[in-house]
């Protein structure tokens, strides 16, 4: 750094500046400044049409009476939740799995990668419409071969239409959407691993196991913490498959946080009341983020 | 190196048994859009169709303006595409080469819009767009008229640069030597210049990495253009399937049909630029 006369811009502050001016000016009329107008909408009554009335707390106050009464919102974040117990810790075991079994080694290794990666770069609009599909109770493909597997034990099940199963189907198509993305993920931090640290473990007599244990998890710690953080982001935030799917039923079963948001902004125009919802939202999102940082910051390992 | 538990063959088996797993609903999707009608409520179910109805395909593009679709796809998308890697790189390269006061705290700040999810600005945003003054039937004021909604720049403008792509090639720019610059500088090429003629030209794959992200992402984006666009004129892909999907709710022949027509194009995009998919969760993933 050279020494600079204070209040003086140099030529090449300015064009700082000047480079920096379009996105600056972006991110502040459709960012900050809106995040501040939310945070205001959700002390007021709105419905877009009449202008905003201030209402205090009062938004904030039904988000926990409805908590209280097990409303919808409760259910909404119940649902959120199961969807991020049911897809997170099974697609994370899965794409480390892949991962380690492309690793090995073997010849075909780009054709699998290609392969497990197809549904991550399908939309979500496409992926939700072949499962509706597959999940159809009368025609559907998943019925069919329930069925034949199960020798004609397993009865055709109504999976999106059942609320006991319509959950656990959505979760069951968006492990298999995000499986090849957390797997590549992976794959990049295992070629990270310096192959001399398996040499040498191997030499000392250290088993398959042992290995693992030893050198790949740990060194794998920043990679975990990385997918497991994205993860529980993307996982709050489900919605599209949601609203093509069952657009939150059957008795909402299957309506989740951002899913309330829309319909409350967009359907019944209660615009306050889902910004409060937002800012809920918000806060968990910041919550879960700065908790997994300091669960997945310790034990940092470094070999040389 | 590792673990020889396992013998390759069985190896093989246990992830083409996965890769079947992945392929199996795109089979059944093409399978389905190929089918006759008579066929498709068929159990159990046939994988071959026994007359390849290629006009199904047809029937579908009558059944609901797609052509239209397309073209806002490609608008939005491109659109999008080309903004973010304007503002993006001029923003990374102020942040990755120039100094100047307060460059660290716009930075973090910069990143720190990240931490917000989108459905919190959701709803001021498009009152924003709504009532943008002087377009759309709009007064000076904002009022009177639709704004910028059922407009491509109300749909490009909120999305037009991210803190991903800003991130992304700066981290990539800082890579880059500094000797040719330090030669340009001495030669009189000013600092557009530098970044015109020497940053953009050297970050090729970085640039590109991005571009490809940004573009199907774009292209598969449901939410924004659901809450944008009302009219049928405006609807994008995503949009204009999922519309037909509730008026056609049985039709899954036509159905299918438009659903491999929508996923087509970034599956092609992502064959021929599959290194840049790999290469840019390695620029991305890792330590910052």
């Amino acid at each position: 750094m050279e020494p600079r006369v204070s209040g003086v811009q140099t030529r090449e502050e300015r064009t700082a500046y000047l480079f920096l001016t379009p996105g600056l000016a972006l991110f502040l009329l459709f960012v900050l400044i809106p995040v501040i107008a939310a945070f205001y909408l959700s002390f007021c009554r709105y419905d877009i049409i009449h202008s905003p009335t201030w209402i205090g707390l009062r938004n904030y106050s039904r988000i926990g009476q409805d908590l209280q009464t097990h409303g919808v919102f409760y259910l909404s974040l119940r649902n959120t939740a199961q969807y991020a117990i049911g897809t997170i810790p099974l697609g994370m075991v899965l794409a480390l799995a892949l991962a380690l079994l492309l690793n090995a080694g073997l010849r075909g290794v780009t054709l699998y990668r290609t392969t497990y990666y197809l549904p991550v770069v399908t939309s979500l609009v496409a992926v939700s419409l072949v499962w509706m599909w597959i999940y159809d109770p009368s025609y559907g493909l998943l019925n069919h071969l329930l069925m034949k597997l199960s020798g004609g034990r397993i009865s055709p099940q109504s999976w999106l239409g059942d609320p006991g199963q319509a959950m656990p189907a959505i979760i069951a198509m968006s492990i298999w959407r995000g499986l090849g993305y957390n797997m590549v993920i992976y794959l990049a931090g295992l070629q990270g691993i310096p192959d001399h640290l398996y040499e040498a473990a191997v030499l000392d007599g250290a088993s398959p196991w042992q290995r693992f244990r030893a050198i790949t998890w740990p060194l794998l710690k920043p990679t975990t913490a990385f997918i497991f953080v994205i993860s529980t982001i993307g996982a709050s935030q489900v919605f599209a498959q949601v609203y093509v799917m069952t657009n939150g039923g059957p008795n909402n079963a299957t309506t989740t946080i951002v899913h309330q948001i829309f319909q409350n902004a967009f359907s019944f125009m209660k615009m306050g009341y889902a910004s409060a919802m937002a800012f809920v939202l918000f806060g968990l999102i910041l919550a879960l983020s700065l908790i997994n940082l300091r669960l997945l910051r310790g034990g940092e390992v470094e070999y040389v | 190196m590792t673990r020889r538990v396992l013998t390759p063959t069985l190896l093989h088996v246990i992830l083409a048994l996965g890769a079947v797993t992945m392929i199996l609903p795109f089979l059944w999707m093409l399978s389905t859009s190929l089918k006759p009608e008579a066929q498709i409520f068929r159990f159990p179910p046939v994988w071959v169709p026994s007359e390849w109805m290629w006009s199904n395909y047809s029937r579908a593009m009558e059944a609901a303006p797609f052509g239209r679709y397309f073209l806002n796809t490609i608008i939005f998308s491109v659109a999008v595409t080309l903004s973010n890697l304007l503002f993006c790189s001029m923003a990374a390269y102020a942040f990755a080469r120039l100094h100047f006061r307060g460059r660290n705290l716009l930075f973090i700040l910069v990143l720190g819009t990240m931490m917000i999810p989108g459905q919190v600005t959701m709803v001021p945003v498009f009152v924003m767009l709504k009532h943008w003054p002087l377009v759309g039937g709009n007064d000076w004021l904002g009022a009177g008229g639709h704004g910028l909604l059922n407009n491509y720049v109300g749909l490009v403008l909120p999305g037009a640069v991210g803190a991903f792509g800003i991130f992304l090639l700066r981290q990539f720019f800082m890579t880059l030597p500094r000797e040719l610059e330090d030669a340009a500088r001495i030669d009189g090429c000013s600092e557009v210049g530098i970044y015109w003629r020497i940053i953009l030209p050297l970050s090729k794959p970085a640039l590109a990495t991005l571009g490809i992200f940004t573009f199907t992402a774009a292209w598969n984006e449901f939410l924004w253009p659901l809450l944008i666009t009302s009219k049928d004129s405006m609807r994008t892909l995503q949009l204009g399937v999922q519309v037909f999907q509730t008026q056609y709710t049985t039709s899954w022949d036509l159905l299918m049909a438009a659903t491999v027509l929508i996923t087509l194009p970034v599956l092609l995009l992502f064959l021929a630029g599959q290194r840049y998919f790999t290469r840019g969760i390695a620029l991305s993933g890792m330590k910052g």
